[in-house]
């Protein structure tokens, strides 16, 4: 069953003289157990759907169901079965008071989910030791480290033990190291208390290792979901280079004739196809060459990045967040891959 | 009652985090006590009659509901202040989306400014009775209720007036801009009846103006009037006024 269920999710704001459609239709699942990821450029609707779902902001339009409660009808039974760790950066912050301490805090969350006293005093416990925050309950907010900050804030979203987690930006500021360790403690979430998590990410990698599947979000409308995988191979293929001993425009012409191969350049390094299932393709295009009797000196795979897919879906990259479409030639015939990267980072 | 549950909640973190800044405690301790210190022996010194009776005491019980007053106004229009930091924290934002009620969040922060000053108020009290302040107890309850509704009213208006516009840049001279005048009009330092007819007029849109001849009253032990009646009804009215005013913009579904 689904822990999240919402259809047409949409935000719409009035002033004197236009209508801003911050979102316009969020169709969106979510399982129970996943690690989704929640992808878009800014300004995408990202921030406006994570408050909507988590009722900090009342849809103008649309339904929606979250950990069984009816997101219009019930806010209150949401509000309790969720936890929210909200974005750490921007106009507001994690939601710490720099001269409360830690300890504080955490007892204080409890209370506000309405736990008992001494609920509140073993959960707080309990969260300062999974969080890596042993032996700092009697410290000021104000002096704990980013990395400190961010675990705590996530203990706080975690003190009521909800079965879903929301977390915008969860790891945005962090150095690569505490990152990585945030990384671990949400992928132990999930794998030691089955809780589901749904972020907001900026960055690639971070949906790669950490989501089982990432919804990317354009222009206020979901246009993609699926794993990493599924949705790179969807949008690029994959993309094999190899040399070829003999004549390179005879393999090419061999090549581009197989029913996998989507594409085929001819560069530098050599060949360059685009072909569906990387992985299976790469058996069937050594038979068809070593039929011709050419022989390969040297092949490699690879996949498209998260990048791609995102350019081709939304004409965007989300590695310098600055609209690229203009003169980039997409869809998914696109050359895939390395050199779709470099070009972006030419064209900057 | 979750409501009072949640209230009470607000209210201990809240006087936690405020009794953590000792520079505060010494500053609401001294704050209210400069004018009385260093203003109200002027007064002292005006002509007899000047405050409607002949001795320094008078003076004293003219000056001192006026300073109660001035705290309140002050003490509690100021308060907001406080939440846009909060807000800028993500506290609020923390809050509202747990199930605790959401108009806790006003009370329980309320709640904390009405005790800081009532207990301020209490010291202005005494401090001015060790400088000749003569008023029956009763007054003084009486006084102390003002404050109170006082308090309530504008501390209610100032959170939600913050949070509506969420910069101190913009808050700071709107407070100011309404502050001042409605001191001025309300006759706390000198008698109002020393000024021409017309600002005698403009007066009577302050609801200070009211509350203020309804605590001179009691202090002249005068507890059964025309005074009187309009004060609490003003004060009263303020408050549930302001209140409700406050609840609607911390009720409000998008913050």
């Amino acid at each position: 069953m689904p822990i999240i269920e919402a259809t047409g999710l949409a935000r719409t704001y009035r002033s004197r003289k236009r209508v801003v459609h911050a979102v316009r239709g969020v169709d969106l699942t979510v399982d129970e157990g996943e690690i989704v990821g929640f992808l878009g450029p800014n300004g995408a609707g990202k921030t406006t759907t994570l408050r909507m779902l988590t009722t900090l902001l009342r849809p103008t339009a649309g339904r929606a169901t979250v950990a069984g409660a009816d997101l219009l009808g019930d806010p209150v039974g949401v509000r309790r079965r969720i936890g929210f760790v909200p974005q750490a950066i921007g106009q507001t912050m994690g939601g710490t008071d720099n001269q409360a301490k830690v300890i504080e805090e955490l007892r204080d969350q409890a209370a506000l989910y309405r736990l008992g006293k001494a609920d509140g005093v073993r959960r707080a416990d309990l969260l300062l030791g999974q969080l890596d925050l042993a032996g700092l309950g009697d410290r000021l907010v104000k002096t704990l480290s980013g990395g400190q900050r961010r675990r705590l804030e996530i203990a706080l979203g975690l003190v009521h033990e909800p079965p879903i987690v929301f977390l915008d930006e969860p790891t945005t500021g962090l150095d690569p190291q505490s990152r990585s360790n945030l990384w671990d403690h949400i992928r132990r979430l999930r794998s030691d208390l089955g809780t589901t998590v749904f972020l907001t990410t900026h960055y690639l990698e971070e949906a790669d290792a950490l989501c089982d599947r990432v919804i990317i979000i354009d222009n206020g409308v979901t246009v993609a979901s699926g794993t990493p995988d599924e949705l790179k191979r969807h949008v690029s293929g994959d993309v094999v280079t190899l040399k070829v001993s003999g004549p390179a425009g005879q393999a090419a012409a061999l090549l581009a004739a197989q029913p996998i191969v989507r594409d085929v350049a001819e560069s530098e390094e050599g060949l360059r196809l685009t072909v569906e299932h990387g992985e299976e393709a790469l058996p069937a295009l050594l038979r068809v060459l070593d039929g011709a009797g050419m022989t390969i000196s040297s092949i490699s795979l690879s996949r498209p990045t998260l990048d791609d897919v995102f350019l081709t879906l939304t004409g965007r990259s989300l590695r310098d967040d600055s609209p690229s479409s203009a003169g980039r030639p997409s869809g998914p015939t696109d050359q895939p891959g390395q050199q779709d990267l470099a070009a972006a980072a030419s064209r900057k | 009652m979750t409501f009072i549950h949640d209230t009470l909640l607000v209210f201990r973190r809240q006087t936690r985090l405020l009794l953590r800044e000792p520079a505060f405690i010494v500053i609401a301790m001294i704050q209210p006590l400069l004018f009385l210190v260093l203003f109200g022996p002027l007064l002292t010194k005006l002509p007899a009659g000047t405050f409607g009776g002949r001795t320094t005491s008078d003076a004293w019980r003219f000056f001192v509901p006026g300073l109660l007053i001035q705290l309140g106004l002050f003490g509690s229009t100021f308060v907001g202040f406080a939440i846009i930091s909060d807000w800028r924290a993500g506290i609020i934002e923390r809050f509202r989306v747990t199930p605790v009620s959401r108009l806790a969040i006003l009370s329980g922060r309320v709640l904390r400014d009405v005790c800081t000053l009532v207990l301020q108020a209490i010291l202005l009290v005494l401090v001015g009775v060790a400088f000749g302040l003569r008023a029956p107890v009763p007054a003084v309850l009486v006084s102390l209720g003002f404050i109170v509704l006082v308090a309530i009213g504008l501390a209610s208006v100032s959170y939600s007036v913050a949070l509506l516009l969420k910069s101190e840049d913009a808050f700071a001279p709107l407070i100011n801009t309404v502050v001042v005048p409605l001191m001025l009009l309300s006759g706390i330092m000198l008698p109002l009846t020393l000024g021409p007819g017309w600002l005698q007029d403009v007066a009577r849109v302050s609801p200070f103006r009211y509350i203020i001849d309804a605590m001179r009253s009691a202090y002249a032990g005068q507890y059964w009037n025309s005074l009187m009646i309009e004060g609490v009804c003003v004060a009263a009215g303020l408050a549930i006024v302001c209140l409700l005013l406050g609840s609607r913009a911390f009720l409000k579904e998008n913050a």
